[in-house]
């Protein structure tokens, strides 16, 4: 009984995610593609863009946004504006004879303020972290003080960012 | 630009959130005027701190199912082979970040596919057959999380 409901849950699961990917026509694609190339415009300007009536487009923005597909319009802070020069990738391999360590490390990671980001990774690295730092001084302290006494580190390689080169993290829709 | 305040940081940390918050409900949010609001946006805005706008998707619904991070050490150095690979690499639509780092690799590319065999597809027919490439990592990402960092 309780496997033919959990059966059925994900059956349906199955289907919204096909109704959802079916929903999306040619329309809501151009839309989207220019949302990417151009996040800041505002709805007027972008309806005259894609040659639709404002209501029209704001119709589908409803209806992308409430199907999760758009989830939202984040700014990007700058770091390098605010003084931090230094920014380091640091590729973590986690000791996995301890069942917690992808959970204890990333708890802790959490607390470090100047980790930016966290990834988890299949492959030869187990997580990644984005630290950034105001010099290298700086970025010495936060790694002997914080990032060294992170839990079950098997190993950290460390690479140093010089430049972006392409940042827009755009779908090829 | 001088320190950030208090009212500065919320500032950054709401349009982080959500881009698209005016100045007026923002204001009232943080006790402050529309204009004062405005004006502090505009501040953090000509300093560069609040950088450009990015959407965000939710790209497993719209058929990206793969990202991988690919660490890719160039075979031949020299600025020519550098530039050329950075123009050639940046024309991929597939590839979404291209970082110059310094360490065992020279790139950390971002690759978005539908699966692994689209993944496939994307290395080694435009990947691997750019000029210069050398040894090339891949960590397929399973996980990940932008936290609001030393604000």
């Amino acid at each position: 009984m309780k496997r033919n409901f959990a059966n059925q849950w994900v059956c349906s699961f199955a289907f919204c995610s096909i109704i959802v990917r079916f929903m999306l026509d040619d329309t809501d694609r151009r839309i989207l593609r220019h949302m990417q190339s151009a996040p800041s415009l505002s709805t007027p300007d972008l309806a005259d863009q894609l040659g639709m009536t404002s209501a029209r487009l704001s119709r589908r923005l409803d209806r992308l946004r409430k199907t999760g597909v758009l989830r939202g319009v984040r700014t990007k802070v700058d770091w390098r504006a605010l003084g931090y020069e230094v920014e380091v990738s640091l590729r973590v391999t986690l000791d996995k004879t301890q069942p917690r360590a992808f959970d204890d490390f990333i708890e802790a990671a959490r607390s470090i303020a100047e980790v930016i980001e966290i990834q988890t990774f299949l492959g030869r690295v187990d997580v990644r972290l984005s630290v950034v730092a105001l010099e290298m001084v700086h970025y010495q302290q936060i790694y002997r003080d914080h990032i060294l006494s992170l839990p079950h580190i098997a190993d950290i390689e460390a690479l140093m960012h010089v430049a972006r080169i392409k940042s827009d993290e755009s779908l090829p829709l | 630009m001088s320190a950030l305040d208090d009212l500065d940081r919320q500032i950054v940390l709401a349009l982080a959130k959500d881009a698209t918050r005016n100045a007026g409900a923002l204001g009232r949010e943080l006790g402050l005027s529309q204009p004062a609001t405005w004006r502090r946006i505009k501040r953090l805005q000509s300093a560069g701190i609040l950088g450009a706008r990015k959407l965000d998707l939710d790209k497993e619904k719209l058929g990206f199912g793969v990202t991988v991070f690919l660490g890719v050490k160039l075979a031949t150095k020299g600025r020519v082979s550098l530039e050329d690979f950075e123009r050639a690499i940046t024309a991929i639509p597939e590839i979404q970040t291209v970082e110059h780092v310094l360490g065992m690799y020279d790139y950390r590319l971002r690759v978005t596919a539908r699966d692994i065999s689209d993944f496939e597809r994307v290395l080694r027919r435009r990947i691997m057959t750019l000029p210069g490439v050398g040894d090339v990592e891949a960590n397929v990402l399973l996980s990940e999380e932008t936290r609001s960092g030393p604000i």
